[in-house]
């Protein structure tokens, strides 16, 4: 069937083009010139910095959004109280909205003419252009992960085996602990690594309320930006591999974790 | 002949699924394919149907030659055991769409449509979608769906395999009713005989990718061809060597004329039947068939020892 | 037991208030300043800021570059995902773990893949840094898996029996694709097209190092805000800002629209 080798051709051509060739591109341009100029590039002391500070924002992040999403998804699919429609319709919103629009509106809140600003600039806590800024932008990015995989799955399973705890007599809080928390555990474990990738990754709010000063409030990506601005491109790459290395590691997670029907994205012959 | 198979052979990977198989089936009848999984008997349908090609032997449809044509062509209508429904679509256009795929006019599937519906007894539902249907009339939709194209032949796959007893029972009657309204060749595939028997004119019997027997279901009853056609088609005790139906044995109160002595086990009392269960002297167990009154006028009781007779039996060499 | 029954997963208003207050702290609040921000000189203010000639032109060039990675994305992504379902081949698990690259990798460092791979410093003579199709080729970069994963369920789940029973009907190949499998598989295209285009129309850090920000020409919407911010100019700013708001949402409840019309015949 000459169509189906068309179709293959296609598609994987256009991946080839698209994905392949460019990502490949970082490997190769990091170590062109050796190990050497790589390590000295990964070592320099604003790059150490700029990593640590991603995955300290990280760190912080996860847990917390992880949190929501369980309380969220538990609100919209069970407690179906007046307000939940409008909960799961925002929460979808950080997914369709670009980072500079985030950025902005975090920078005016926050600023000193900003509604909470004035009140913090007044006691003297900085928000702006430091740690706290940043991690209430890479918040807002990656809030909608955990809820989103959540969601489905806890409507699927249905509330029968929590309705057979309660009636052999276990409290609300041991239903959560023991029932539906391990039901929704795979579900959780996928929302973790596309919170954790999207939180690593975040540039374009981030960029905006950070005040990316080296060694104090850049974050990796924005060490990547700031190498190319200054020439220095096996800095740049050097970043880049680091934070490529982390993204494969995400999408071998993902492809673990993946819900199943997608996973083997193959139909049942 | 509306349809023939000659030694159609299919293989899946190292599995046998048709093992030479040749059938006939007379236009006009309704013909049963009967027989346990892994028989081949949905495989030899769908041969039929052409959703699936054989590695050798030949089909013939109306006379003609089909083994290459394609299932759009054979004017097969065919009907799935999860009855297949286009979801998407309402029940009417479900029903509608062989005929709107061959550019009817418009006035002319609404009537078809209407008649159909009327004939499977879904009037009134047109609108609704299939997931709005019981299951019982969604199967009667894909009837009416498959029969919409007026076809030469009817191919149903275990088409009430899914339903519940009281269901199917109704619809076991009611396809026989509708296959004498419509007179369409039909061909039945299901696993259970009891079904098979009641509403097919002939029954093919399968087994391991081949054919057992082939005959109208009295004959398989009465003079199957082997143990397994005997041991499918009904209820089976073994007396020694000897095959004999439940029925065909005599429960009598004295050593006169009897075969040989036993002990009741068990009396159970199924309506108007009463099985009760023997164990003879060999510590063999036999099961007899007595209607209601033949019982009670034995008066049998648990631990009760007597007499065995057989009217009639089959040895298989 | 109905106390134990209404209260299967306890303590709802808590749960619930909790949730609707990290919510608005972190999502709603932020943006309820950035509205009142861009209309705090009141509507026609508003207009005259967003419509000025600079503003407008990133706008209109935006929703050009998303208008054309639609229809890209329509028809590689679905052959994609065709490919990865319907096809059988070596490394296809390889190759549909690939396609969430794009989700994983930092937008930052895809920007500057795309530049080394078809800027100036490129080994295969292409250039189109500080081109439209520059941005072009960044924003078919990161909105590649969108559609791919939005009709990859859809077809395998596609019942076989369905385009069987068609088949057995009388219809032929282009007509079971066209009345079976297109009906079902055409919401879930429109639902990752509407995706891939609320993407494309806010994406920055993957166009920011190719698309070299000259106004009028490569200057897309997400560059124009981030320029206004660094020169200060916050009202102008927010005034785009506001309109790429609006988009998303519009998006948003369109996509919510698609998917309660697709599942209409299953309620």
């Amino acid at each position: 069937m000459i169509g189906k080798y068309a179709v293959r051709f296609t598609a994987l051509g256009y991946l080839a083009v698209i994905l392949v060739a460019p990502v490949s591109i970082i490997f190769w341009r990091a170590f062109e010139h050796g190990l050497g100029p790589f390590w000295a590039a990964i070592s320099n002391p604003y790059a150490v910095h700029a990593l640590k500070l991603t995955v300290m924002v990280t760190i912080v992040v996860v847990p917390l959004n992880t949190a929501f999403g369980i309380a969220c998804g538990i609100a919209i699919v069970r407690h179906r109280m007046p307000g939940m429609g409008l909960v799961n319709a925002i929460v979808d919103l950080p997914m369709a909205l670009s980072p500079v629009v985030v950025g902005l509106a975090l920078y005016l809140l926050y600023g000193r003419d900003g509604w909470f600003g004035g009140w913090l600039f007044a006691h003297n806590i900085r928000v702006l252009f430091a740690f706290p800024a940043i991690l209430l932008a890479t918040l807002f990015v990656s809030l909608p992960f955990v809820v989103r995989e959540v969601v489905p799955v806890l409507r699927e399973i249905g509330i029968d085996q929590e309705e057979a705890a309660a009636t052999l007599g276990s409290s609300a809080f041991t239903t959560f602990r023991k029932i539906t928390l391990p039901s929704i555990r795979w579900a959780v474990a996928y929302g973790v690594v596309l919170t954790t990738a999207r939180a690593l990754g975040e540039f374009g709010a981030v960029a905006i309320v950070s005040g990316g000063i080296a060694g104090q409030t850049q974050t990796l990506t924005q060490y990547v930006q700031a190498s190319y601005e200054n020439f220095d491109l096996t800095g740049a790459y050097a970043a880049s591999v680091v934070l490529a290395g982390l993204a494969i590691t995400t999408l071998f997670l993902m492809t673990m974790l993946r819900p199943k029907e997608e996973r083997s994205g193959n139909r049942d012959a | 002949m509306a349809i023939e198979t000659r030694s159609v052979t299919k293989r899946f990977g190292d599995f046998v699924a048709l093992d030479d198989v040749s059938i006939k089936v007379e236009s006009d009848s309704l013909t049963a394919l009967l027989g346990p999984s892994g028989s081949g008997k949905s495989t030899l349908l769908r041969v039929i149907a052409g959703l699936e090609t054989p590695d050798s032997g030949d089909v013939f449809i109306s006379g003609k030659e089909a083994t290459a044509v394609k299932p759009q062509k054979r004017g097969v209508g065919f009907v799935f055991q999860h009855y297949a429904p286009f979801k998407h679509m309402t029940v009417r256009e479900n029903v509608a769409f062989a005929l709107k795929i061959r550019r009817r006019p418009k006035a002319e599937i609404r009537a078809r449509v209407d008649e159909l519906l009327e004939l499977v007894q879904l009037s009134g539902l047109g609108g609704r979608y299939p997931a709005q249907l019981s299951g019982g009339q969604r199967q009667r939709m894909a009837l009416a769906r498959a029969l919409a194209p007026e076809p030469d032949v009817l191919l149903l796959d275990e088409p009430f395999g899914a339903l519940d007893a009281r269901v199917r029972k109704e619809l076991r009657v009611w396809l026989r009713r509708l296959h004498e309204e419509t007179h369409t060749t039909t061909i039945l595939v299901t696993h259970d005989q009891e079904e098979a028997m009641e509403v097919a004119d002939e029954v093919v019997l399968m087994a391991r990718g081949r054919v057992e027997q082939v005959g109208p279901p009295r004959e398989l009853y009465e003079a199957p061809a082997n143990e397994f056609v005997m041991n499918f088609v009904g209820p089976v005790t073994r007396v020694g060597d000897a095959y004999v139906r439940p029925h065909d044995i005599e429960i009598l109160l004295s050593p006169e004329g009897a075969d040989s002595e036993a002990m009741v086990e068990r009396i159970v009392h199924l309506g108007f039947e009463v099985r009760v269960e023997l164990v003879d002297t060999d510590g063999e167990e036999l099961s007899v068939q007595l209607t209601r009154d033949a019982a009670t006028e034995l008066e049998l009781a648990r631990g009760d020892v007597v007499w065995v007779r057989t009217r009639s039996s089959r040895v298989f060499a | 037991m109905p106390r134990a029954r209404r209260r299967a997963l306890g303590a709802p208003a808590l749960t619930s208030g909790l949730a609707l207050g990290y919510l608005s702290v972190i999502v709603l609040i932020p943006l309820a300043a950035l509205v009142a921000k861009a209309t705090d000189g009141g509507w026609h203010h508003f207009w005259q800021v967003a419509w000025n000639p600079e503003s407008r032109a990133a706008l209109e060039l935006t929703l050009a570059l998303s208008g054309m990675i639609v229809v890209i994305n329509a028809f590689f992504g679905t052959a994609l995902a065709w490919t990865l379902v319907r096809d059988d081949f070596r490394g296809k698990k390889l190759v549909n773990s690939l396609i969430d690259l794009p989700f994983a990798l930092p937008t930052i460092v895809a920007g500057l893949t795309l530049l080394a791979l078809y800027g100036p410093t490129s080994g295969l003579g292409i250039n189109i840094a500080y081109t439209r199709a520059g941005i072009l080729a960044a924003l078919l970069f990161v909105t590649l898996p969108f559609v791919v994963r939005t009709v990859q369920p859809v077809l395998i789940e596609l019942d076989k029996e369905m385009e069987e029973a068609a088949a057995s009907l009388g219809a032929g190949r282009f007509t079971i694709f066209r009345r079976i499998i297109f009906p079902v598989f055409l919401p879930a295209l429109l639902s990752g097209v509407a995706l891939a285009f609320a993407r494309a129309m806010g994406e920055f850090g993957a166009v920011i190092l190719i698309a070299g920000n000259i106004p009028f020409k490569t200057e897309v919407a997400s560059l124009y805000v981030f320029q206004r911010i660094n020169s200060d100019d916050t009202t102008g700013a927010a005034a785009l800002a506001v309109l790429l708001l609006a988009i998303s949402l519009a998006v948003l409840l369109l996509i919510g629209a698609i998917r309660r019309w697709a599942t209409r015949h299953d309620r």
